[in-house]
């Protein structure tokens, strides 16, 4: 148990303020898809907010991150605009892609998101090069590539880890484990003891932490980029959380128990932390201030992407490549 | 000029590229070795390990590490060995590399180029043999190269290096050998333009890559008959150089379009067709194809040959071309 009286309170009052945000961008995002404002899938991340707050907060702006298709959360801890963000869900103009990519393939290259991907998997070796790319050019930034349990039975997790331990590159792996791949149990598909094990089979550290303990993840995520940085070559973070909503926003996820959620939204990451931080001394008014400005702040987010402009449809055949043209032959 | 093999062509464009920018390295299996056909032979020794890298067998961490390192700022050569095992890579380059500037909204490049051998040789039979360029000229994103002659591969492979959006670059390895002229001073080609490899009146033959040879042996042949067949060298597929190729049609009235791949919705199919939609009126004979049959490439010689486009074949599709319609 961490000790509540030498809580950094300040620092997270922060983390739980990037946490309630995170809920109260996916919440608002829910919302706004019932009420047809969000145009594609969203797979919000309720209940996982621990692990992108743990992890990109001990990121620095320099520092690169890659993520998922339930990369809301991670992308907001990297710092990028929830207005753009809204506004990529939404379809429309000043999205973080121009309306092009949507909730899938959200980026931000300016903060150092180096993007979402529709494609399980496929973000490991883009950041394992990516941080070839980076040591090749003598940077001292690091690259965190988030990805879920699922992903570890693709190819691409074994090629990326084996790569990046071969060059010794500054990556830090963190597999996001919510216990399900879509609408089925990850360890009903996985042999052996998971990531962390697969990991060390490779001589890549690796530590398995409480993902819903914000707490954990930070000092893990800490101690791991640290030795990262200094130039020990990759580590791995397996965080066991859970996801509280369906795979996706409109599955009802009636696969599992009710009993199982239920105990499982006891163990919510932000409670949690309003626990420790309440037993350190932080009063209740300004908690509950921490989570209403959360909430106010992605709703009013939702109103204004709403209201704003869909994307010129000339922009349909903008940087496809430089070369040729993107008509050519067509209706 | 001086006389140079089509593969130390490309081994010297590899090394004027690299010496012009610190930027530009290569990836791949075995290259300090010199790779498996001696490209990158000594290129090791002179920019060493980190800039020609030696990587594991991992075809799509390959080329999804160099998606990562060219959003990096640097610009990554892919070697893919045989364009067969690039197949391993299709996420990464498909999905990735060749979306990611649009899908991101422009936030940034990914420029690097795939380095596919492709084609028939001698019995490598089915998995070491294929030429898939029609893949890859079918994804938004992606620029397709298959130079066909050694100064070619010389100043495309330059061009493609410094392109900067993802290049598919399909050297024929049945051509590593080849000699030719090369200038010695410095050489680009430009990505997009064709070569009008023989000048003619009769028909007008478009192709690429190993075929231009075939084709270029068949014009002479069919010189002898006094048929002067036009031989247009795409050299870029995508973006094809639609201009060269209409100038020719227009002037003949005729096309032969000649390729190693399987003929079947091969890119030959999107020169008829194209030719056909935008020149009905000038065509004097209907378009021609001539591609491999649907068959995986065997190894016996007897069985491979059965893949292959013959310098008879073509000389028949032109004579069949050229021949007075019976209806007229
Ligand atoms: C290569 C690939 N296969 C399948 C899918 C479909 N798909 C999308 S999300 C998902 C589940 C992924 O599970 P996990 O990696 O654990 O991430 P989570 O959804 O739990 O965050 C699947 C199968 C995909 N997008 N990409």
């Amino acid at each position: 148990m961490n000790d509540a009286h030498n809580l950094d309170r300040e620092r997270f009052g922060a983390v739980l303020t990037l946490m309630h945000r995170i809920r109260a961008f996916e919440e608002a995002a829910i919302a706004a898809q019932k009420g047809g404002l969000v145009l594609g899938a969203i797979h919000p991340s309720i209940g996982q907010e621990a692990v992108a707050a743990g992890v990109c907060g001990n990121l620095q702006a320099a520092d690169l991150m890659l993520s998922t298709h339930r990369g809301h959360g991670h992308t907001l801890a990297k710092g990028a605009d929830p207005l753009a963000m809204m506004r990529e869900l939404f379809g429309r103009a000043g999205g973080t892609c121009g309306g092009k990519g949507g909730s899938m393939h959200i980026a931000d290259f300016g903060v150092g998101m180096l993007g979402a991907n529709g494609v399980v998997g496929a973000n490991i070796p883009i950041a394992t090069g990516a941080a070839h790319g980076l040591k090749l050019q003598g940077s001292r930034q690091i690259v965190a590539c988030i990805f879920g349990d699922g992903a570890i039975n693709r190819g691409p997790f074994l090629e990326g880890l084996n790569w990046a331990r071969v060059f010794d590159l500054p990556v830090l792996f963190v597999c996001e484990d919510n216990g399900f791949s879509a609408t089925t149990r990850t360890r009903d598909m996985t042999g052996g003891a998971g990531a962390a094990a697969r990991a060390q089979s490779i001589g890549i550290p690796a530590e398995e932490v409480d993902g819903n303990d914000v707490l954990a993840v930070d000092a893990a995520a800490r101690a791991a980029i640290a030795a990262i940085r200094a130039g020990k070559g990759p580590v791995l973070l397996h965080c066991r959380t859970y996801r509280i909503t369906g795979h996706t926003a409109v599955d009802p996820a009636t696969y599992r128990p009710a009993e199982e959620v239920e105990a499982q939204r006891a163990n919510c990451p932000i409670h949690r932390l309003r626990a420790v931080l309440a037993l350190s001394g932080m009063d209740r008014a300004a908690l509950q201030q921490i989570h209403d400005r959360a909430v106010q702040e992605m709703n009013a987010i939702a109103v204004q992407a709403s209201e704003t402009d869909w994307p010129d449809p000339a922009a349909a055949f903008s940087d496809v490549q430089d070369m040729g043209d993107p008509r050519e032959r067509a209706y | 000029m001086a006389t140079e093999t089509y593969l130390n062509a490309g081994r010297r464009a590899v090394i004027e590229e690299m010496q012009r920018d610190d930027a530009v390295w290569a990836l791949g299996e075995d290259l300090g070795r010199g790779g498996v056909f001696g490209q990158y032979k000594g290129l090791q020794e002179m920019f060493g390990v980190d800039r020609i890298a030696d990587t594991p067998i991992s075809e799509a961490c390959i080329m999804g590490a160099a998606v990562g390192a060219a959003m990096t700022g640097t610009r990554p050569i892919v070697e893919m060995r045989f364009s067969d095992f690039a197949l391993c890579a299709v996420d990464e380059l498909v999905n990735q590399a060749a979306k990611a500037r649009f899908m991101f909204g422009g936030q940034m490049r990914v420029p690097m180029v795939v380095r596919e051998p492709i084609g028939m040789w001698r019995s490598s039979a089915a998995q070491h043999s294929q030429s898939l360029e029609a893949w890859y000229t079918h994804i938004p994103g992606l620029v397709v190269v298959a130079p066909a002659t050694p100064a070619d591969n010389l100043g495309l492979l330059k061009s493609a290096i410094r392109n900067d959006d993802p290049v598919v670059y399909l050297e024929h390895k049945n051509l590593w050998a080849l000699e030719g002229e090369v200038p010695e001073a410095e050489h680009l080609v430009p990505l997009g333009k064709a070569d009008i490899a023989r000048a003619g009146d009769a028909v007008t033959i478009v192709t690429w890559s190993g075929m231009r040879h075939g084709c270029l042996r068949a014009a002479q042949t069919l010189a002898g008959q006094g048929i002067e067949s036009e031989v247009i060298d795409l050299r870029t597929l995508w973006p094809w150089d639609r201009d060269t190729v209409f100038a020719s049609v227009r002037r003949t009235g005729r096309l032969l379009v000649v390729q190693e791949a399987v003929s079947v919705s091969g890119f030959g199919a999107e020169i008829a067709a194209s030719v056909a939609e935008a020149l009905h009126h000038d065509l004097k004979a209907p378009v021609r194809r001539l591609g491999a049959p649907r068959i995986p490439i065997a190894y016996a010689p007897a069985l491979e040959d059965r893949a292959r486009v013959g310098d008879q074949a073509i000389i028949d599709a032109v004579l069949g071309l050229v021949a007075p319609c019976p209806a007229d």
